[in-house]
This record gives structure tokens, sequence and C-alpha cells, in this order.
């Protein structure tokens, strides 16, 4: 077979983005048809920036959803003769049925970089928006009573968020995402498993902020439903009872049914990458709390006998929605610049695995002669990130239009 | 004004404490010690031999003796083996045990011996903030000039064409960063593929003489990053001024766009991207251990990375200090900036 020229690569390329296509333009088609009726995420579509914005986002969530369509080869499989070659180049030999070429070129290892990149995406859009979602709950569950509260609470609060910020972040990657970390600390026996729980610091790390989403939703029914028991006793206890089996399986590889648990390299990033964050967010709500505390609506729900974390809960916090969704695109995007970062310098990932940081790591090595197998990743990093900042701008321009 | 900066103060020597404790323990947990006792002594050893080896250098102690050791308010460990040697923390070789020092830590200036590099903390680190600091100072002189003039640009006319085009420049620089603007730069610039090669993607020869081929392009990757941050704040700040009531008036008055511009708006347009930029310290410095590690400048970042990936504790416990000082520090000097720029804080 002949390699591919430049044409020819960009053609294969957008064809097997196919399945991508059709979700985006089906999404599109659906949410302009309707975007009258859909609030703010209607609105979106009224932004050039924020659509453009979403576009990106949404492809990249739609590659890492049919990763498995759209990926030519395996992203680990390495195949002689391709080390290094450049985009375009058909693979030697191949089988039957098989893709024929190595779309974007290979790698050192001779692995196919397009299907790394794609593959890249999943584990990236797998950690990042979670990990985010984590850290906004640690933040809101603690900037909440900050905020509404003040006083000791406060003070002490703020002053261990400012301890986190002022820590360099590469420091603190170095220090707490290393293997010998992780075997650190004593074995206590748990009385459901064999091996034991190891009370080292990610694991510690995992089992308290693990903690957090359980208690933001428990409080959040209990403070919605308190004056009715019976739906408070039921929405209380749905959360508290899947809540726990996700987090004994999350935080102590404890899950009975083995559907929760978490590889421990993947724990302590994700660990780190929460830890890092929380505080931001933490500052955040506290100064938004700060801020609405004042408003007559607050006062007009205290005299109405109203206890402090309803207010908090369902008057403070939905008004203070915007700018929280526009840090949350935001912060996606920072996180996903952290998770590089981490990849970057080789900590905490599998060192075969696909994630843009450390293929990126891997191609820079050889950049000056074969800088395909860097570039991929670093565009694919670079255009989801931008993707959220878009986002985050075009929604920031809506939600301040009302 | 005194009472507020006494307050800062504490709070930044009691910051500084936590933090060093932090790092303190996390670069001393038993298993670093343990591999710090199998490089020193050899990867064969037993646990107990481990063990004793341990007890022989001062690190079985528990964990606040010997962080107060480390920093020096607790009196060195001194051990006394069984010829009646004694040996200890603040003993240099050759040294008679009762002329020792009883204290010696950071506080004293004792920073410890790094192992990777085969020469005093103390001067390792010197040496390499000296190489990190014409980067800094290199980055700052492109950095902030071009940021600000990004943000007044964009924000003297809000909603403008310049200020759309500016504006989706400064947040596609946010959202590149500096491993991929490296990696971007040296493709473009410096590698085969495009012929160009302009500049050097290597900048180990700028620790000898810094020039134009073998510095821009770690210069621009860390500028690049900060541009955007701080253009956006700059353009919010110019926006929120040029809608004051003041600046009407001048307007009104018949003062020219420019004028007002340049002689009212301005000077309180910048009040806010001060603060920005003295907090953007401490992402620069991530960002210099990403570009010194991609470009191999061997300055501070780097030597960050050979010892924390060569478990060299001593450098690894003397970087961090710098860097939490250099992050502390920055953070009292927007503090106390601002209050100082900003005429409703100074006065009450």
């Amino acid at each position: 077979m002949e390699p591919l020229g430049f044409l020819d690569i960009t053609a294969a390329l957008a064809g097997r983005f196919w399945p991508v296509w059709i979700a985006l333009a089906a999404t599109f088609a659906l949410s302009i048809l309707y975007k009258r009726r859909l609030g703010l995420y209607g609105k979106l579509f009224d932004s050039p920036v924020g659509m453009t914005g979403f576009g990106i986002v949404m492809f990249w969530v739609f590659t890492a959803l049919f990763a498995n369509l759209i990926a030519t080869h395996d992203p680990l499989t390495q195949i002689s003769g391709m080390k290094n070659v450049l985009p375009g180049t058909p693979v030697r030999g191949a089988a039957e049925g098989a893709y024929g070429h190595y779309l974007l070129g290979g790698d050192n290892l001779a692995r196919d970089v397009f299907s790394r990149m794609v593959m890249g995406a999943r584990s990236v859009l797998s950690i990042a928006p979670a990990a985010t979602a984590f850290a906004f709950m640690v933040g809101i569950t603690l900037g909440l009573p900050a905020g509404y509260f003040g006083g000791k609470l406060d003070t002490g609060l703020s002053f261990v968020a400012n301890l986190v910020l002022a820590f360099p972040v590469i420091l603190l990657f170095y220090l707490l995402v290393t293997p010998e970390i992780q075997l650190a600390g004593p074995l206590v026996t748990m009385p459901w498993s064999t091996e034991g729980w190891r009370a080292s610091i990610p694991n510690i790390m995992a089992a308290v902020l693990f903690v957090f989403p359980i208690i933001f939703f428990s409080i959040l029914w209990n403070s919605r439903y308190f004056t009715s028991p019976a739906r408070r006793n039921l929405y209380v206890g749905i959360t508290l009872l899947f809540g726990l089996w996700v987090y004994a399986g999350l935080a102590f590889d404890a899950d009975p049914t083995g559907i929760w648990s978490m590889d421990p390299n993947l724990l302590n990033v994700f660990v780190s990458v929460v830890f890092v964050n929380a505080p931001t967010v933490f500052r955040i709500i506290r100064g938004l709390v700060m801020d609405i505390k004042s408003r007559d609506y607050v006062a007009a729900g205290m005299t109405r006998g109203e206890g402090p974390w309803y207010i908090m809960l369902w008057e403070i916090l939905p008004n203070a929605r915007g700018p929280l969704i526009v840090d949350f695109c935001l912060r996606i995007g920072y996180t996903t610049i952290l998770l590089g970062t981490l990849g970057f310098f080789g900590l905490g990932v599998a060192p075969e695995s696909p994630d843009w940081g450390s293929t990126i790591n891997q191609g820079r090595r050889l950049l000056s002669q074969f800088p395909h197998p860097a570039i991929v990743p670093a565009l694919a990093l670079m255009s989801l990130v931008l993707g959220l900042n878009l986002l985050a701008d075009g929604l920031r321009e809506e939600s301040l239009k009302d | 004004m005194i009472r507020f900066l006494t307050k800062r103060l504490v709070t930044l020597i009691l910051s500084a404490l936590c933090i060093t404790f932090a790092v303190f323990f996390l670069t001393t947990l038993p298993p670093n010690l343990e591999k710090l006792a199998k490089s020193e002594v050899g990867t064969r050893i037993t646990d107990a031999e481990v063990a004793s080896w341990l007890e022989k250098n001062g690190y079985d102690g528990p964990i606040l003796a010997r962080y107060g050791e480390w920093l020096g308010v607790v009196p060195g460990w001194t051990y006394t083996d069984e010829n009646g040697t004694t040996r200890g923390r603040c003993i240099d070789a050759g040294m008679p045990a009762d002329e020792a020092p009883r204290f010696c830590g950071v506080l004293q200036g004792d920073w410890g011996f790094s192992k990777v590099f085969r020469e005093e903390v103390s001067n390792v680190i010197s040496t390499r903030l000296g190489l990190t600091g014409w980067l800094m100072l290199c980055v700052m002189l492109v950095m902030v000039p071009s940021a600000l003039l990004i943000g007044i640009l964009a924000g003297m006319r809000e909603g403008s064409r310049l200020d759309r085009s500016l504006s989706t420049f400064s947040i596609a620089t946010t959202a590149t960063p500096e491993y991929v603007s490296g990696v971007l730069f040296i493709t473009i610039f410096a590698s085969s593929v495009t012929g160009l090669k302009w500049f050097k993607g290597i900048a180990t020869s700028a620790a000898d003489d810094i020039t134009f081929e073998n510095f821009t392009l770690p210069v621009l990757t860390i500028a690049l990053y900060g541009i955007g941050y701080i253009a956006r704040m700059t353009r919010a700040s110019m926006a929120e001024v040029m809608t004051a009531q003041y600046i009407r008036t001048a307007r009104l008055k018949g003062v020219s766009f420019r004028n007002v511009v340049i002689r009212h708006a301005l000077r309180n347009a910048l009040i806010a991207p001060f603060t920005v930029i003295m907090l953007q310290f401490p992402w620069l410095l991530n960002g210099v251990v990403i570009v010194e590690t991609l470009f191999n400048y061997k300055g501070f970042g780097w030597t960050l990375v050979q010892a924390a990936g060569n478990n060299d504790i001593e450098l690894l416990l003397g970087c961090s200090v710098v860097a939490v000082v250099v992050v502390l520090i920055t953070q009292l000097i927007s503090d106390v900036g601002y209050a100082y720029l900003n005429p409703r804080i100074r006065i009450s």
C-alpha cells in the first residue's frame, strides 16, 4: 500500500470520527430546536463563543465515549517496523480486516499515535470531571458554613486552605504521588478482608475526602424535607445506603459486590488532584456566601424561621450557581492541565498508559527529529482545555445577561 | 498599618512552620528513609541493618524532635559507637565532639549535604537559584508589559473587534500549559521538520552564556501561559474603570480619549493586576520546573526534580523551604501592596 498524503490523512481522520459527527449533529440539532426551553444551557446557543466551546468539549466527550469505534489499532500493541514512522505510513504486513495505516504515525515503541490519542481522551475525561466534582463537594460543604457562620470556624478553615494554596503544586505532587507513599503507614486489620487496609497518606486522604459528597447530600435532603420525616428518611436513607456502598468500595476497597474499586495509583492521583483543587473552590464559595448573606431574601428566610443549613443550601447556593458553573468548567480545564503535568513528570500513572501527559513526556525526547508523537496529544490537550475555557466564557456572558 | 503588618507576619511564620513540617514529614517517611539507608549501605541489607543504620545516623527519633533538629531549635543528635567515637549531626568529620556547636539547622545556616550533587545544599541552591533568577527576570520583562498592554487595549473599548480578538488570544494562551507550548515551540522553531531552526531547543548552554538563540524559547514558553491570565484580569479591571462616573465626567469635559485612558483610567485599573502579578509567582514556579525539565536548563526547578527523583532528602527539604518562602513572601507583598495602593484600604 502507498503512504497517504496530507489530504488523504485528513479525510481518513474525519471519516474515523463518524460516530462523533453524528452524535454532535444530533446534540446541536436538538439543543437549537428546543433552546428556549432549556434555561442557561439553551442560552449558550445564542453566543458563538459558547457554542464553539461546547462543540469542542462535546467532540472530546463523544470521542471518549466511542473510543473503541474510532481507534484504528490497539493503543498498546507494538507493530514491528513501525517505530517513529511518519503520519500516513501503511502498516507492514497488516492482517486481513485490520486497519491498513498509522494515520498519525507511530511512536518510539511502534504504537499507533492516533489510537493512543483517542484512548487518552477516555482516560483524561474519566478522571478530570470526577475529580473536579469531588473538589466542589469538599469546597461547598466546608465553604458554606465558613462563609455563613464566620468566626473561629472560618479562621481555622481559611488558614488550612491558605496553607494548601501556598504549597507549590509540583512539590506537592512529587511528595504525594510516589509509589513509596502508598507503602508508608501501618496495616490496619479490617473485619472484611484478609489483607487489611493500609493507613497510608493517600488512603487516609481518600477516606476523609470521599466522605464529603455523602455529608453534602445527606444535609441537603435533611434540611429540605425536615418537615416531612417520611420523605426525609427515604431520601437520606437512599443517599446513605448508596453513598456508603460506593465509599466502602472506593476508599477502603471493601465493596462486597466488587463494582466500586480504584487502582491504588489512580486513587493516589485522584486524591492529590482533589486536594489541590478543593481549597480554591472553598475560597470561591466562602466569598460568594459572604456576599449573598446580606441579601434581603436571606433575611426573609431567617424571619420565616428557616434553619441555617436550609438557608445555606437552598437559598444561598442556588443563587450562587452562575459563578459556580463557570468556575466548574474552568476548573475541569485546570484539572486536565494538572493531570497532564503529573503525566509529564511520569508520576502516578502506569508507564504504558495512553493519557496525554505521559505521551507528551515520552515523545519529547525525540522532539527535534520526530515531533508527531508529542504534538498530537499536545494539540488534543490544548483543544480540550481551550473548549472548556470558551464554554466557561460563553456561560459567563449569558449568565450575566439575566 | 503596623498591626496589619504584624498580623500578616505572624500568619506567615506560622504557615512557613506548618508547611515545612509537612514537607519534612513527607520526605522522611519510613520507606524513603529505608531507601536512603539502602542506597548508602547496599541494596541487600536486612531490615535489622537498616534499623541500626537509621539509629546511627539520627533518623530514629520522634518526628517532632528530628524536625526541631533540622530547624535548629533542638540540639543535634549524637551517637557514640562501641569504639567510643562520637558522631553527630553537628559534628563534622575530624572535629572533636566537644567542640561542635549544639544546634545546627536551617536557622543556623546549616542546610545539610546533597548526596546527588556531592556538595553543600546551600551552595547547590544558591547557584541554581541564580540561574533561575535570570530566567524569571527575562520572563517578567516579557510577560508583564505585554500582558498589561493586551489587557489595557482590550478593556479600553469593551466589545470592540480589538477586544474580541485580544480576549480570544488570552483565552487561548491560558489553555496552553507550558508542556504543550514548549513542545509546539520546539517543533516549529527548533526542529528539522519545519526547517526553521531559528532557536535552540535545548537551553543547557544558557547556564554559562545567555544568548538570544538559546533563551528565547524557554522564556516565551513560561511567559505565554501567564500573559493570558494577567491580561484577562487587567481587561476586567480596565473595563470596570472605564464605566466609572469620573471617566464619563472627564470625557464630557472634553478630555481626549487617549488622555482619559492614560491619565485617568490606567492608575486605577492597574491596582488589581498588581496583586494578580504577585500571586502569579507560585504558578511561575510550576512553569519553571516544567520548562527547565523540558529545555534541560539546570536551574532551581531542574534541581528540585533531581532531588525528588533521586530521594535526596536534604536537598529536597532545602528546595521546599526556598519555594515555600518565595510563595509566602509574594503573598505578603501582594497583600501589603494592595493595601498600600488602594486608598480606600490605606486610609481606613
